[in-house]
């Protein structure tokens, strides 16, 4: 009957609350209880290291084009051997939005998401952060990715010297 | 003159007590909600201040006096100057007529634990409880916005069409206590409690209350997600904190009065009288809590057709059958 | 001290009661007419009658009122657009009516300047009037309800909304 449902219906959501009433709360109270964020999460960014101990970028600006809010920026240089490498690097958290674009971008796993999402800080200018904050030592998520072993000019093995890679194609032969 | 003096002496005490005690519970009643909605809805509540969040009211009432005491351009500036006033006034004033225990007997005399002990106490009540719209209302107006106009104008409809039938749930009450004076009214319970003999009158009773109070299953006047907080939309700082204050001590109020009329007020065993009834006020207050947490808000058509065509021709009902039955008995 | 307290509200009474006719302001009259009500209904406590002191609050500062405020707030009447002052058509008839009123009161002073019928101090309990109501006046009650009714019920029949035509064809 109508008049039966709309009484019930007017009891049962006392005995609900009721019960959560004496249930435990799933708050998380934050500074003193801290939640183990899965380790894709994206937060803080670094720079990583390949498993020779190098620095991985290669200052290519792939992150810098990739980022929305135009939060990268770097100077590009290269070493006697031909190798380049970011002669500064600058990541400005205050402008962030942790889209994790920069990533994707990056041909070398250089620039990598952590989870580490404390990062608020009273003055603004120290969350421009500078290369020297933050290149990690340690190589991230792909432990044995090195770039130079797959391609680009011989910093590990001589140039198309790589398993899965091609000799330099001659550009005067005809042949394919 | 002396008998006089000590008279006056002790209502000024009993005045400073309850006003006191009015207050501090009110200020606690506001974390006491805080904290069982939060639990209600699986969160902690304010737990941070203090232990437990205890210190919660003091900060909120620094936080109100310090804040800007915002006047909109255009309004009307004396009558938005006193209507939060009005409404913690006309709350704070229905203490004067209930009893809170039975008279004591001190040094030969007997002290009536009650300030007032008016023989109209009922009606006071009701009086009070009509002239509390003026705060909402008057508010309101003055603010010239439109939704604090809408807050008032809907406040207005609701009190005046539920407090006939808070009136009408009464009926029955006064009917068994013979007299209009609360004092009598909880000595005519001693036995056992209204509750009990006017089951339809307390359920009249406690859905009227909850209308005339503006509590959540019928708080149009400032429903937040559809008119901003109605008649206090454009209230800031302390001048709010009156307004909420003068709910909260609204909230106690109903609690005093459904123990006066209905719970048997002091009534009750092994526990000293005072305790029995702070603990069924706070009860009530603790119903209250529950429905705002468990209950939505209906439609404003809704609640007037609930209040004219459902809750008044049943309290009419009641007081006919009430009547009939007492008159059966007394032969 | 009930005579000086007397004096004050009568005092307040006469003075909200002025201003609500002056003022021009509707809400603002409104609300000075209900301060002279709350001051007569003291006065009707001082009197020794309760009862009325009480219903004078619940029934016209608390319903009535409001109910004149919400019209007053529904139609949005705004102060500025209030016509010009009334011509003598209109007070006429009033001063007419009023200055007989005043002309009676005037000769009952002078028939007996010393008062000397005073009405003595009583106190009208609540089961008194109860009593007088349903008992020794009874049928005026009863009458006065059966005219309240069938007003409401005129006003109803008035009011209600018609069915439209095309709902019969």
């Amino acid at each position: 009957m109508n008049l039966w449902r709309d009484i019930k219906g007017t009891f049962q959501p006392f005995w609900i609350t009721l019960g959560y009433l004496f249930k435990k709360p799933v708050t998380i109270q934050y500074p003193e209880e801290k939640r183990i964020p899965p380790p894709r999460y994206r937060a803080r960014i670094v720079l990583t290291r390949d498993p020779d101990g190098n620095e991985r970028c290669v200052a290519c600006h792939l992150c810098s084009a990739a980022c929305p809010v135009d939060c990268i920026s770097m100077q590009a240089a290269e070493d006697e051997h031909g190798r380049r490498y970011a002669a500064w690097f600058r990541l400005n958290f205050s402008r962030c939005i942790f889209c994790g674009l920069c990533t994707e971008a990056c041909p070398t796993m250089a620039i990598q998401t952590t989870p580490d999402y404390e990062i608020c800080n009273r003055n603004i200018l120290k969350l421009v952060h500078e290369k020297e904050d933050l290149l990690v030592d340690g190589c991230g998520k792909d432990e044995t990715y090195n770039f130079y072993e797959h391609s680009g000019i011989g910093v590990v093995n001589e140039r198309g010297g790589n398993e899965d890679e091609y000799g330099p194609v001659d550009p005067k032969s005809l042949m394919p | 003159m002396n008998d006089l003096l000590i008279t006056l002496l002790l209502i000024l005490v009993k005045l400073g007590l309850i006003f006191g005690v009015v207050l501090g519970m009110a200020a606690y009643l506001v974390l006491a909600e805080r904290k069982i909605l939060g639990r209600m809805q699986l969160r902690y509540g304010p737990n941070r201040v203090g232990p437990g969040g205890m210190i919660q009211p003091m900060c909120d009432v620094i936080k109100l006096i310090t804040k800007e005491d915002f006047i909109p351009d255009r309004a009307d500036k004396w009558v938005f100057l006193f209507a939060p006033g009005l409404t913690a006034l006309t709350a704070l004033l229905s203490f004067a007529v209930v009893p809170f225990a039975p008279p004591l007997h001190l040094f030969g005399r007997e002290i009536p634990m009650v300030v007032c002990d008016l023989n109209v106490g009922v009606l006071y009540i009701f009086g009070l409880s009509s002239l509390a719209v003026y705060g909402v209302v008057l508010g309101g107006w003055a603010s010239n916005s439109k939704y604090s106009l809408i807050g008032a104008v809907r406040s207005m409809a609701q009190l005046i069409s539920y407090e006939l039938a808070l009136g009408l749930a009464l009926v029955p009450v006064i009917m068994t206590a013979k007299s209009f004076s609360l004092t009598e009214i909880v000595m005519s319970q001693a036995d056992w409690p209204n509750l009990l003999r006017h089951p339809l009158a307390f359920i009249i009773f406690m859905i009227a209350v909850a209308a005339e109070s503006k509590r959540t299953p019928f708080d149009m006047p400032e429903a937040e997600n559809e008119i901003v907080g109605g008649f206090h939309t454009e209230y800031s700082g302390m001048r709010f904190g009156l307004f909420f204050v003068g709910e909260y001590i609204s909230l106690i109020v109903i609690g005093a009065m459904t123990t006066v009329f209905f719970l048997g007020g002091w009534h009750g065993p092994f526990l000293p009288p005072v305790v029995w009834f702070v603990m069924k006020v706070l009860f009530v207050a603790f119903l209250f809590i529950w429905a705002r947490g468990s209950m939505p808000r209906p439609r404003y058509d809704q609640l007037m057709h609930f209040g004219w065509k459902v809750l008044l021709p049943l309290g009419l009902v009641n007081v006919v059958i009430t009547g009939a039955v007492l008159v059966a008995l007394n032969g | 001290m009930a005579s000086l307290l007397f004096y004050i509200l009568g005092f307040i009474m006469l003075t909200a009661t002025l201003l609500c006719i002056t003022r021009r302001n509707p809400v603002h009259a409104v609300i000075y007419l209900v301060v002279g009500f709350f001051a007569l209904a003291l006065m009707f406590y001082l009197l020794g009658a309760p009862l009325v002191a009480a219903w004078e609050v619940i029934v016209y500062a608390g319903a009535i009122m409001v109910l004149f405020l919400f019209i007053i707030m529904m139609l949005g009447l705004a102060p500025q657009e209030l016509p010009e002052g009334p011509n003598w058509h209109r007070w006429g008839p009033l001063v007419l009516l009023s200055s007989s009123l005043m002309a009676c009161t005037l000769l009952l002073i002078f028939q007996d300047p010393a008062a000397t019928e005073i009405i003595g101090t009583y106190y009208l309990a609540p089961q008194e009037l109860g009593e007088a109501l349903f008992g020794r006046y009874a049928l005026a009650v009863e009458v006065v309800s059966f005219q309240l009714l069938f007003a409401s019920i005129g006003a109803y029949m008035l009011g209600r909304s018609l069915p439209k035509e095309d709902d019969e064809s």
